[in-house]
């Protein structure tokens, strides 16, 4: 049975593109097959990160309007052979997906996929609450900031009541947290919420806290998904994260300071 | 509405609110002499000690508020407790055995009448039917029409209507709504707007064990964020209408 996991936020910039591309790399190199689609039609950029934007024939769209089999839009990943890439079209609108067409490829993919992950476009809108809706997990990613939290409580709500799941009144879509861009510097300052504060807020279970990093938008900009760098301390967080999803028991890290000189423990006794 | 119940299977979460539905004894009174109800309840324990120690209880005052008799709960509570009876809720007090219930720590429920399946009916003496104790469901099922029993957060954006009581076992999130023609109790923190008694019920309260509301109203009275106390703010509240004005009382 293929399990669909949406990465949603609400809020855009999240981190939601930069984790669809590392969670499905790193399900796909522990032997999963898994697909990853670009939901952010007239925005695409999932195939940059996946550094497959120049083989990039037919388009999610397509698919959807009979123009292309799924098996000609899908772009097999160069570095793991389990990973397929359906990317976005650049050229059409936010209509051009429908309902239909979107659960048609899903159940079709469902065949012969063990993870499809679903890289929703920001926003509460109808190309957000098509990712969502055919979800069995729901990866939503969060910064520390009010806003961001805010927006993921609001998708929360929305996951809970308008999704294939909420409406046959199926077991409720599962929820993670995905603490993105944290830096435990900035919470001391009191400069960003805790990973605590935003726990109050949300109720959520926590599957990761990856810390802000430079490697990150390196990575982004030589098209290699962060957690095939193994020297990245965001591609370690999202390796811990694929394992925790995938049941392994592993304690969370970058939730603290790295060095805890005597400024530190000044304020982390606060 | 369809709040499905989620169960994260992750291993190392520290703790999960569950809902569930359980029978506990009730005990409804029927008469307001306390040494009569004293020496009945002596005699039932002493009938079966084992399964009364520790028990919990739920007191009903329905009957006896019914016939409008003025009754004392707390010497009956103490009594309870020095029984080794744990009570844990009062169903249909007046207003001032629900205050007395709620300074002992003691939540209020709402009782169903029917249904009652009683396993200790008659007592010793013929004809006077003075207590019972019954096994009913003491938590709301999907049976009663009046409360409604939410287990889920209520997200950004979420608006939830009950016809009765308004029971939330988690938190009321900022920009989330929560509406009821009866009383509002809300086990989380309260971060959004909660209106109680919304088709006027002045007797209705909102009950929470964090006010950090954005407006809170009883009847259409109502307070928004900027007028809360916030010398009460983020502490556990009842809220309930006096002569016209809304009363935040510390729990
Ligand atoms: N852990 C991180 N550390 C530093 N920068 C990050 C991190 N995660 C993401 N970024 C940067 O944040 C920006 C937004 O990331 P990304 O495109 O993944 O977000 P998104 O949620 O998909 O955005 P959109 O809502 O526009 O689709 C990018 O420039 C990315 O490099
Ligand atoms: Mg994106």
């Amino acid at each position: 049975m293929a399990r669909i996991i949406v990465v949603t936020s609400g809020k855009g910039g999240v981190g939601k593109t930069t984790t669809s591309a590392s969670i499905a790399m790193g399900l796909a190199k522990k032997g999963h097959k898994t697909a990853v689609i670009d939901f952010d039609v007239g925005l695409r950029n999932l195939d940059l990160i996946m550094g497959c934007e120049r083989r990039v024939v037919y388009d999610f769209v397509n698919v959807i309007n009979g123009e292309a089999t799924l098996n000609q839009a899908l772009i097999k990943d160069k570095r793991c052979n389990q990973l397929f890439i359906l990317p976005a079209s650049q050229t059409r609108d936010k209509d051009a997906l429908t309902q239909e067409g979107v659960g048609k490829i899903l159940d079709e993919l469902a065949k012969d996929f063990k993870y499809i992950i679903c890289d929703s476009p920001a926003g509460i809108e109808r190309g957000a609450n098509l990712a969502m809706y055919f979800a069995d997990d729901a990866f939503v990613v969060t910064n520390p900031e009010i806003s961001s939290v805010r927006d993921s409580d609001r998708m929360l709500g929305i996951l809970a009541s308008k999704s294939r799941r909420a409406e046959n009144n199926e077991e409720a879509i599962k929820e993670y947290l995905l603490l993105s861009r944290y830096s435990p510097e900035r919470v001391s300052l009191g400069e960003m919420l805790s990973v605590e504060d935003i726990q109050d807020i949300l109720s959520l279970h926590l599957l990761g806290v990856i810390p802000e990093a430079k490697s990150v938008l390196n990575a982004s900009n030589s098209g290699t998904p962060v957690i095939l760098d193994k020297e990245s301390t965001a591609g370690q967080a999202y390796e811990d994260i694929v394992a925790r999803y995938l049941g392994e028991d592993r304690p969370h890290r970058f939730i603290n300071e790295e060095k805890k000189g005597l400024f530190g423990k000044l304020f982390r006794s606060k | 509405m369809s709040i499905a119940t989620k169960n994260p299977t992750i291993k190392n979460s520290v703790l999960e609110f569950k809902s569930t539905t359980f029978s506990v004894p009730v005990l409804a009174i029927y008469e307001t002499e306390l040494g009569h109800i004293k020496s009945l309840l002596k005699e039932k324990i002493s009938q079966a000690p084992e399964f009364f120690k520790n028990s919990p209880l739920v007191i009903d005052l329905q009957e006896i508020n019914r016939q409008e008799e003025a009754f004392d709960l707390l010497p009956l509570i103490d009594f309870l407790r020095e029984n080794k009876l744990i009570p844990i809720g009062l169903g249909g007090g007046n207003n001032k055995q629900n205050n007395l219930a709620i300074e002992q720590n003691i939540p209020l429920h709402t009782i169903r009448n029917s249904q009652a399946n009683k396993v200790v009916t008659q007592n010793t003496e013929k004809n006077k039917k003075d207590l019972v104790i019954n096994r009913r469901a003491a938590e709301p099922d999907t049976a009663i029409v009046e409360s409604m029993l939410i287990s889920q957060p209520i997200r950004s954006g979420q608006r939830i209507y009950a016809k009765g009581d308004l029971i939330i076992m988690s938190h009321v999130s900022a920009g989330a709504e929560v509406m009821a023609e009866g009383n509002i109790h809300v086990y989380g923190s309260l971060r959004g707007r909660a209106l109680a008694g919304v088709q006027g019920n002045k007797k209705s309260r909102v009950f929470c064990s964090s006010l950090q509301a954005e407006l809170i109203s009883i009847a259409g009275h109502y307070k928004t964020s900027e007028e809360l106390d916030k010398t009460e703010h983020n502490s556990p509240v009842q809220i309930y209408l006096q002569d016209q004005a809304l009363i935040i009382k510390e729990l």
